[in-house]
């Protein structure tokens, strides 16, 4: 089965669990005055819910035929394993650190770390380039945001503050 | 329209204005120009700096300015490299490049300026001319003409946009629609699928979704597969053109500026089909000789999809200023802007907030001579940019998103959410699931349940439907909009496999 139609399966699922919870869950809260509402909070969700799962239903069955393309795709994930696929891993792994690190380690040290090891996972070894334009740039951004946009990003980490 | 049109000057001439539509186009420019960035990452991420100035007029003339400058920046890359930037300028590189090529990089470049230039001011012409008086008859419009309205946006946006695929472009959709339940309702008070999490109470953030569709993934698609970004860009000479070659292109521009306009006030269409069909309808009424020059290096080749692109982005803001239903996925970003900073755009806009409509109407005048008079001269020093390692750019496009998140909600989870809401939005473009679709469902949900709910109370049910004649005739338009590709399709598969016609 081709990703679309498997993406198209997971989305069903997710449109039957929230069709679930529109028809058969959401009403049992509702105050009896707003029972008399011609409208209630899950009439929307239900209609959507209907919609979504038809819609889905069409792509997992093959309703619509995809249109034949010669066009090379800009990527083809049937040969990911091709492409720079632990760098865009590392990356995504490194995002979720530093917005795990964010708050505890203090904007200054994370972000140079981030931009730092960021470009280090792409295959950057000029170091004593690739620091200095990471800190003077964490310096700025630090700037703009604390100082013209009045935004409070704590700088250091937890212990000095 | 003259009272107008001096506000906006007024607006638009104060100095930190200028500034902005300066630096909007210079910034725009310059991203513009890195393959594979297109206008929407770059206004997603420019969103949280526009938001946190306060002022709506600045902060719309700003994201305008981006717009103007990615689509210009794009042409460039188009023209120098073969390697558009952005969707809407590849039928740029048609003979853009080839003339590159032939050693005419610079008269490319100022045929480029010259032809967006006068779509962008032509289209800001007829923008004054039409979003008055359309946004006059949206003034008698009742919300259940409003939501109807929006079901027939987006059913054109589903139609219209990604590869043809209906199915696909309708369930995401609803997909977006579906996201914009989350949260609490202004109508109900009442948390609805938020799990028990208490970040989700306030629904998903419109910014973290924009970044998580639209920049994510395509700098994702950046690390994965590596550009050939190997331009001399010190090779730019020769800026002028004669007066017989602009004696050639002034009919082009001309015609390609009312026609990419209408396409760009269409929803769903926007400036990449304005381009390509600008460039294809050109072809094919250009005399025999030029019609084999075209794809060669013909100068009407180049300002056909030039002019067309940008008269459709400034198309695009007609139903996005006059009935506030976003066409595209970039006017849908501006739409979540301007909600974010309490503005409301609609056919109230123009009474309610006069400066705001006319400053950015005069600010796409003055956008676009900045591109003519400041870009053009720097292009060759703007086209360095090309040189910047991949290995700086890419850790510092994913911090810019991760700090927009950020600096929206001030809250670390909503990264996390980014992150996870980037790999699924990565997926779905792998899948080739069109993404803008999503997201103008997400911002477009929440007002569509509100219309939706204010006419089901006014009429006590959904007879409202049948009781307003143009309701009903809407809501059809909107059904005939997605059953007619598909029939067609279906019929055309059908007489494929040689099954008779039944007329």
């Amino acid at each position: 089965m081709a990703l679309d139609r498997w993406i198209a399966f997971v989305i069903l699922c997710v449109s039957l669990a929230y069709g679930y919870a529109a028809f058969f869950t959401m009403d049992g809260l509702l105050a009896p005055f707003m029972q008399r509402n011609p409208i209630w909070p899950s009439t929307f969700p239900k209609v959507l819910s209907v919609l979504a799962i038809l819609a889905s239903l069409v792509i997992l069955l093959g309703l619509e035929k995809t249109p034949e393309t010669d066009a090379e795709p800009d990527i083809d994930y049937r040969r990911l394993g091709e492409y720079h696929l632990v760098q865009a891993l590392l990356l995504l792994a490194l995002m979720v650190a530093y917005a795990l690190l964010l708050r505890p380690a203090g904007f200054l040290l994370s972000t140079v770390g981030f931009l730092t090891i960021g470009a280090m996972v792409l295959g950057e070894r000029k170091l004593h380039i690739l620091l200095p334009v990471s800190i003077i740039a964490t310096g700025v951004v630090w700037y703009l945001v604390e100082q013209v946009l009045g935004i409070f990003l704590r700088p250091l980490p937890f212990f000095f503050v | 329209m003259l009272e107008g049109l001096l506000i906006g000057l007024q607006t638009a001439l104060s100095l930190q204005n200028l500034l902005m539509v300066i630096a909007g186009c210079l910034i725009g420019t310059f991203i513009g120009m890195l393959p594979g960035l297109g206008p929407m990452s770059i206004i997603a991420i420019m969103i949280p700096v526009a938001i946190s100035m306060g002022d709506p007029s600045a902060a719309l003339i700003l994201l305008a300015g981006v717009y103007y400058g990615a689509i210009f920046g794009g042409s460039t890359s188009s023209i120098l490299l073969n390697a558009p930037g952005v969707a809407g300028t590849v039928a740029s590189s048609f003979d853009g490049y080839p003339m590159a090529r032939k050693g005419q990089a610079g008269k490319a470049l100022t045929i480029a300026a010259i032809a967006s230039f006068a779509g962008g001011t032509i289209g800001a012409i007829l923008l004054m001319i039409f979003a008055p008086a359309l946004s006059s008859v949206a003034l008698l419009f009742h919300s259940a003409e409003y939501f109807a309205l929006m079901v027939v946006g987006l059913s054109a946006i589903a139609a219209f946009a990604g590869s043809g695929q209906v199915a696909k472009a309708m369930l995401m959709t609803i997909l977006g629609l579906i996201m914009a339940t989350v949260g609490e309702g202004a109508l109900f008070n009442m948390p609805r699928f938020t799990m028990g999490i208490m970040d989700l109470q306030s629904g998903f953030g419109f910014i973290t979704l924009a970044m998580a569709m639209f920049a994510l993934p395509e700098a994702l698609f950046l690390v994965l597969k590596k550009k050939e970004m190997s331009g001399d860009g010190g090779q730019i000479s020769e800026l002028r053109i004669s007066a017989k070659e602009a004696k050639a292109i002034a009919p082009v521009i001309g015609r390609q500026s009312l026609q990419g306009f209408f396409i760009g006030v269409l929803p769903g269409a926007g400036a990449t089909i304005a381009s390509f069909l600008g460039y294809a309808v050109e072809r094919n009424i250009a005399p025999k000789d030029e019609q084999d020059e075209f794809g060669k290096g013909s100068i009407k080749g180049l300002a056909a999809p030039e002019t067309a692109n940008n008269a459709a982005c400034t198309g695009s803001f007609v139903p996005l200023l006059t009935l506030g239903i976003p066409g595209s996925g970039t006017t849908a970003i501006l739409l979540g802007a301007l909600i974010a900073l309490n503005v409301t755009p609609g056919p109230r806009l123009m009474i309610d907030q006069p400066q705001v409509f006319w400053a950015v109407i005069m600010s796409m005048f003055i956008g676009n001579l900045v591109l003519l008079v400041l870009n053009l001269p720097l292009i060759p020093y703007i086209a360095k940019v090309l040189a910047i390692p991949r290995n700086y750019l890419i850790p510092f496009i994913l911090f810019f998103t991760l700090m927009g998140a950020y600096i929206g909600q001030n809250n670390a989870t909503e990264l996390l959410i980014l992150v996870g809401f980037g790999v699924c939005a990565t997926a779905l473009k792998f899948a080739d699931y069109p993404l803008a679709p999503l997201l103008i469902g997400f911002i477009l949900g929440g007002m569509m349940e509100d219309n939706f709910a204010r006419s089901m109370q006014l009429y006590d049910g959904i007879g409202f439907i049948f009781e307003r004649p143009m309701t009903l005739a809407l809501l059809v338009v909107a059904v005939i909009l997605v059953a007619l590709p598909t029939y067609r399709a279906r019929r055309a598969r059908a007489r494929a496999e040689g099954v008779a016609d039944g007329d």
